[in-house]
């Protein structure tokens, strides 16, 4: 299992890349697709939605079922990753790449300082 | 393939039919009377076979059918009992078949009288004040719940936008609650896998709209504290929403109404024996204490001097929810149901229905994990998270049961539990077959460990082996087109 060390983690298996001053690329970790299991389809939010950390901006629907993801900081969502309509896949095969979900514009940049680093996530992962 | 679409089977000029020649002069010049763009540019493709060949094309189909008339389907929370024959048999007689929707009332008292009747046993059946028949299946039931929730609050003059859910609840009632425009709040589970009633204080506030509460929860446990969460839901004026889905955990036993619930939808297709699965109509009955009454989607059935009739005259009525009322059909075998069985036989079919879980849970406890309870209601939930290490899913115990010759229990749900195998057999299996069931689950679980290839590549007895799930979301392929065959 793959915890890369420049991003954040969520305890809801998020993962967030600082991208310049206030904005973040968003995902899901390695650990939760493969929990997921096999992605068939993925409800991106709209552009320019705004979102609150902790509430649910996405829904990702897999073989097993469909579940909330979670915003990982609140703020306006300014690009979506289109490509996974049709290669919902994506999260699967490259969670910390292609398949990342959408790039949020931070509200108030003092909420990364809650978030988990990928020692602490791992801990996380490996005590369930 | 073992059975070719019937599309394959079409012959050019083939027909099913042979009707006399025209004996009326065919029009000159008959022009269509249908707007231009109404027409249709290609032709329609339909099947050009003869007779004997649809009827073997169908009958071989339903052969194919995996039901509940051949074989055990422990589906958990969908109650897949069995339909007695002789709801079949009252449902078709001729008076009602040959009903028609739009028949004066003095014509069809009788059915009228049924659909009275019926609302009246399922009155005393939970203890509520009104029903209303009109909802077509339970997550109908629901989302007009949360309707009259709104339209409740409306009456009080006030605005409320929350609904509270528990983890454990029914996946359809958040979706319910949030097609009508309310936030969901979720609640977590204790230890126990109840309802946190520490967490549910903190949570309450005069912005809650209702709760929306599963009893027996879905993981076949029983919310022991439902007078206190009803209480403290009504300490702020909100409304206590029960998902009956599970009603064949209590009937006769105990009635939500006595229970503080204030308002609940049955599931006809589960409970009560009606017909459940391939998308067929079932029936939600939506029922509701006195206060509620007034919202009730009109028209509701009225009984005045010994006749029946409808009355519409309801100001706060959400409106109408389905045309005419109701499935009618499915509640005509709901109700003979209801009167073959009696009020003495009511309370068998839920001791039947937890007797027979708790046999299955009691006889599998050892071989596989069960993480809540030591007792059950009329299902509980098994994990197979175990098997992880020797690289089986639940997927491929489920798809292995099949080569038994069962119906795999519900997989992956409730979502609480990991690698969840949620098992309900139902009140109308006999303890054999509860022990064949569990004998091959035993066997499955074995061969995870001696023989895992087997499981995963399963089902191998079946008229189609392992499906691609994954490839059959992504990219479904539903529609016959010429140019592919």
């Amino acid at each position: 299992m793959d915890f890369p060390e420049d991003l954040l983690y969520t305890k809801t298996h998020e993962w967030v890349k600082k991208e310049g001053d206030n904005k973040v690329r968003v995902g899901i970790t390695s650990y939760a697709q493969s929990e997921l299991g096999d992605v068939v389809y993925i409800e991106l939010p709209d552009l320019d939605r705004i979102v609150k950390a902790g509430t649910a901006c996405t829904v990702v629907e897999s073989v097993k079922a469909a579940f909330d993801i979670y915003a990982p900081v609140s703020g306006k969502v300014i690009e979506t990753n289109n490509d996974l309509e049709n290669n919902p896949q994506l999260v699967n095969e490259n969670p910390y790449g292609k398949g990342w979900f959408s790039i949020i514009e931070m509200e108030d940049p003092q909420e990364l300082t809650k978030l988990l680093s990928n020692k602490d996530y791992e801990k996380l992962c490996q005590s369930k | 393939m073992l059975e070719k679409l019937i599309f394959e089977k079409s012959s050019p000029g083939r027909t099913a039919y042979s009707l006399p020649e025209c004996d009326v002069p065919v029009e000159a010049n008959d022009t269509t009377p249908l707007p231009e763009r109404f027409l249709r540019k290609n032709t329609a493709e339909l099947p050009e076979v003869a007779e004997i060949d649809v009827v073997r094309h169908f009958t071989r189909l339903s052969q194919l059918n995996f039901s509940v008339d051949t074989n055990f389907y422990p589906l958990g929370s969908c109650t897949m009992k069995y339909n007695p024959k002789i709801n079949e048999d009252v449902s078709s007689y001729e008076g009602f078949v040959n009903l028609h929707p739009y028949q004066n009332q003095e014509q069809c008292q009788g059915i009228l009288q049924i659909l009275y009747e019926f609302e009246r046993t399922l009155i005393g059946i939970c203890g509520m004040d009104a029903f209303s028949l009109q909802p077509a299946a339970g997550a109908h039931g629901e989302f007009i719940g949360m309707l009259i929730s709104r339209a409740y609050n409306v009456k009080e003059g006030r605005r409320r936008n929350k609904i509270i859910i528990p983890d454990s609840a029914h996946g359809t009632n958040p979706a319910s609650a949030s097609m009508c425009g309310f936030d969901i709040v979720e609640i977590k589970s204790n230890s126990q896998g109840l309802v946190d009633i520490e967490a549910l204080k903190r949570i309450i506030d005069n912005d809650v709209s209702a709760l929306m509460l599963t009893n027996p929860n879905t993981l076949g446990l029983f919310e022991k504290d439902i007078l206190k969460i009803a209480e403290i839901v009504h300490d702020v004026d909100a409304l206590l929403y029960l998902d009956g889905a599970n009603m064949d955990a209590m009937l006769g036993i105990a009635r939500p109404g006595d229970m503080g619930i204030d308002m609940l939808h049955l599931n006809l297709h589960k409970t009560f024996s009606t017909p459940h699965g391939g998308g067929g109509p079932g029936a939600g009955p939506l029922g509701v204490v006195k206060k509620l009454i007034p919202f009730l989607p009109a028209p509701i059935i009225i009984k005045k001097d010994n006749s029946y009739g409808w009355q519409y005259d309801f100001p706060d009525s959400i409106g109408r929810v389905k045309p005419f009322y109701g499935n009618i059909g499915v509640i005509i075998r709901a109700y003979a149901y209801l009167v073959s069985v009696g009020s003495e036989g009511l309370g068998k079919i839920s001791e039947s229905a937890l007797v027979n879980a708790n046999y299955l849970r009691k006889r599998l406890s050892d071989y596989i994990e069960i993480p809540y309870g030591e007792r059950c209601m009329h299902e509980f939930v098994a994990s197979t998270r175990k098997l992880k290490a020797n690289g089986i899913t639940t997927l491929d115990i489920a798809k292995r049961l099949l080569d038994y010759g069962f119906h795999s229990p519900t997989i992956y749900f409730p979502l609480i539990v990991e690698d969840a195998l949620m098992i309900e057999p139902t009140d109308t299996e006999t303890r054999e077959t509860l022990d064949e069931f569990a004998d091959a689950l035993i066997k499955i679980l074995k061969e995870a460990k001696t023989n895992p290839e087997i499981l995963k590549k399963a089902p191998h007895n079946t008229p189609v082996s392992r499906l691609d799930e994954v490839q059959a979301a992504r990219k479904p392929d539903l529609r016959w087109r010429k140019e592919l065959s």
